[in-house]
């Protein structure tokens, strides 16, 4: 008995002693289920914990759209959360009160080659950098089929009555012409969100406006044409019969087996088809969602998501240290390889040759000056939550597009009052 | 008439005392606190009742109480006329009435979260299994959670279905406290079967049918577990109720707000359920 005790002992000692000596750190990190995150975080962290075995990754997945808000908001606000986590930059980055619950990042080394249009919208209103880009920058437009525009003729349309001259035309071949997914509702919102580019395009202040309390959705023509957009495809009998139901996963897969020839969606959703359907990556083209005039036709992009540190973080050197080789363009050009499905917001890091055709159909929009709008959500910290409800109304038919931009305006107030911002 | 000394001591009642103050009363009190205040669950700010004005001038707020008292009355009443009726089926000693009584109970068991992702499937509008059976018979199904007009009913069909087992066991326990006498009596006066059952059955069961219609009641009134996992209360605002409407500001991050939401919801469940329960009581003592 007593010999048992001391050789329990014995090894529970060896073991504690081992710890310190190689002082194993195990990061806890929360990333977002989607194909894409799970491609670019495997990559990183393969090639860290190789570089140093002594840090190893538990790795917790969550959902995303409203639901993965809450979790984060709740996990944050109650301490829960774990030693790093991936979210949005932009508005939903201001709504977690960064200055509070996150670490400072802006004197990590690697920042030094962060572009200066990334850190902008993972700054703190103190004016701290708190995140690390994480994934490439999107854009929001309209995936379509490549095949089915070979077959019928067409050619990627620069105007919305181009496009609505596109579907006709594959309506009347017996395909689906536009997809919508409401299974996954926030996918509901892309003909609204997309339409930032042409928004801007036509009313240059309206992010400060609408900030500030002065422009609404239901009051501005360039603002109300977004939902119109939506009425109008959905009134034209375009859409899957199952759109109420169908998933993210449906949608692209319709759009990359020429069941559909459109599908609006942010430029991500080609990590989707990666790891679905390889096979029909190369079927997929992209374009920006078009609006009224062919001389001013650009693209809404999204930045990339961002790593964060919550303030009172476990391991918070070893993050640290992790997020500033995050940073670096050595571990830039390890995603770019690994998801190379859009540009990458550090210095020098650069996508490999053999792109996907939807990738390539965005790049040009990126090279020429003005021919890209960050997307509202990264100019104004007001953005309300029922948006993605409304838009499901919208292309359900219940509800009309000035009459849903009108309700969104009172959704957003409440939002703003819920943020204490000034004006409201 | 002078109070008899309880034989136990006062501090018999603490520890139960401590559990109700700690878990219930405090929380109570702390959430008609934080229904005053901007709340981020670090800092409330206070901000009088302007939560409260908020909360009523949500726009789905109309729609989602007329939802929730559909809901409610719905499942409640059908609960208790379908779960009487298969009681008094289960007790009339017919063929596998174990077996039977098993099959109806047990959808009950069955976590309510996999009933309704199981029943979302079976509902696709397309995939599903029921529209696909309705199509082999030449049916075009309609889009049973994707039809404003009718998502919110395919969920009531979902929860009767899992629900109506609990009504009518109760009810089976209800008509087995039911002396055979009073059969026996009637059957002599020459009543026929039916006016037994409204004459007899109907009226000595009712301590079960109080049970079944407050429990179905403020169940039918706060449900939200097989709503959000069947529609999340869509399409749109179609088949929110006020327990959704209320777990959206919560999701949002309105902490202050969706609190507001929950003490409108518990004043609300008392305002129906108290009367009705007093007004059941009365009718009792009439018997």
């Amino acid at each position: 008995m007593r010999m048992t005790t001391c050789s329990i002992l014995a090894a529970a000692i060896s073991v504690l002693a081992a710890g310190v000596a190689h002082a194993d750190v195990t990061l806890s990190i929360v990333i977002d289920t989607n194909p894409e995150t799970s491609a670019s975080f495997d990559a990183l962290s393969k090639a860290y914990t190789a570089k140093h075995p002594d840090v190893s990754f538990d790795v917790e997945q969550r959902v995303g759209g409203s639901e993965g808000d809450n979790i984060i908001k709740t996990r944050l606000a109650t301490g829960e959360m774990a030693d790093i986590f991936q979210y949005n930059t932009g508005s939903l980055f201001q709504a977690l009160k960064p200055e509070q619950t996150l670490a400072d990042l802006s004197d990590l080394p690697s920042q030094a080659g962060i572009l200066d249009s990334f850190k902008k919208v993972v700054t703190s209103a103190d004016g701290h950098v708190r995140g690390i880009p994480f994934g490439p920058a999107m854009g929001g437009g309209i995936f379509y089929n490549r095949k089915i525009y070979a077959d019928l003729g067409l050619t990627p349309p620069k105007t919305w009555a181009e496009f609505m001259a596109n579907n006709a035309k594959v309506k009347a071949a017996g395909k689906v012409a536009v997809v919508q997914t409401y299974g996954d509702t926030w996918t509901s919102q892309l003909f609204i969100l997309a339409d930032y580019y042409n928004l801007q395009a036509d009313a240059p202040n309206f992010a400060a406006d609408y900030t500030a309390n002065k422009a609404k959705y239901a009051t501005t023509p360039a603002a109300v044409r977004g939902f119109e957009h939506l009425e109008e495809v959905a009134k034209a009998g375009l859409f899957n019969a199952d759109f109420g139901a169908a998933t993210l996963d449906d949608g692209m897969r319709m759009v990359a087996t020429a069941e559909a020839a459109h599908y609006p969606m942010l430029t991500f959703g080609i990590g989707n088809v990666q790891q679905n359907l390889p096979d029909h990556l190369r079927d997929i083209g992209f374009f920006a969602e078009p609006g009224t005039d062919a001389q001013k036709n650009g693209l809404t992009i999204w930045m990339p998501a961002a790593l964060y540190i919550p303030a009172k973080a476990e391991h918070l050197e070893e993050a640290k240290k992790f997020l500033d080789w995050v940073g670096s363009k050595e571990a830039c050009d390890i995603m770019a390889k690994a998801v190379p499905s859009g540009p990458y917001l550090v210095k020098g890091c650069e996508l490999p040759k053999d792109i996907p055709p939807v990738v390539a159909d965005m790049l040009p929009y990126f090279e020429t000056d003005g021919r890209t709008a960050p997307a509202l959500e990264f100019l104004s910290p007001v953005k309300g939550p029922s948006l993605e409800q409304i838009t499901v109304e919208v292309g359900s038919g219940i509800r009309s597009a000035k009459d849903a931009a009108a309700l969104y305006d009172r959704d957003v107030e409440k939002q703003a009052k819920q943020l204490g911002l000034p004006n409201w | 008439m002078t109070t008899r000394k309880s034989p136990y001591p006062y501090w018999f009642v603490l520890p139960a005392a401590v559990i109700f103050i700690v878990l219930f009363m405090v929380p109570t009190f702390a959430s008609l606190w934080f229904s005053l205040t901007r709340w981020d669950l670090v800092n409330a700010e206070f901000i009088g009742v302007e939560n409260y004005r908020q909360f009523f001038r949500e726009p789905f707020l109309i729609q989602g109480l007329v939802n929730t008292i559909i809901y409610a009355v719905l499942t409640s009443g059908t609960k208790t006329v379908l779960g009487l009726l298969l009681a008094v089926l289960l007790t009339s000693g017919i063929w596998a009435q174990g077996f039977l009584r098993t099959v109806v109970f047990f959808p009950v068991l069955v976590s309510t979260i996999g009933v309704g992702i199981t029943s979302s499937v079976l509902m696709h509008p397309t995939r599903g299994l029921i529209n696909v059976a309705l199509a082999g018979l030449g049916i075009h199904g309609p889009g049973w959670l994707t039809d404003p007009a009718l998502a919110l009913y395919s969920i009531v069909l979902v929860d009767l279905w899992k629900g109506i087992g609990l009504a009518t066991v109760i009810y089976i326990a209800g008509l087995a406290s039911i002396s055979p006498d009073y059969y026996e009596a009637a059957r002599i006066d020459g009543a026929t079967r039916r006016q037994m059952f409204f004459r007899v059955t109907v009226p000595l069961v009712k301590p079960a049918t109080i049970t079944v219609v407050t429990l179905s009641l403020i169940g039918g009134l706060r449900s939200f577990d097989l709503i959000w996992a069947m529609t999340r209360g869509g399409p749109g605002f179609s088949s929110d109720v006020l327990a959704s409407v209320i777990y959206k500001q919560y999701q949002a991050g309105f902490y202050g707000l969706s609190t507001a939401g929950n003490v409108i919801l518990f004043i609300l469940i008392g305002l129906i359920v108290l009367p009705l329960t007093a007004w059941f009581n009365r009718k009792e003592v009439d018997l």
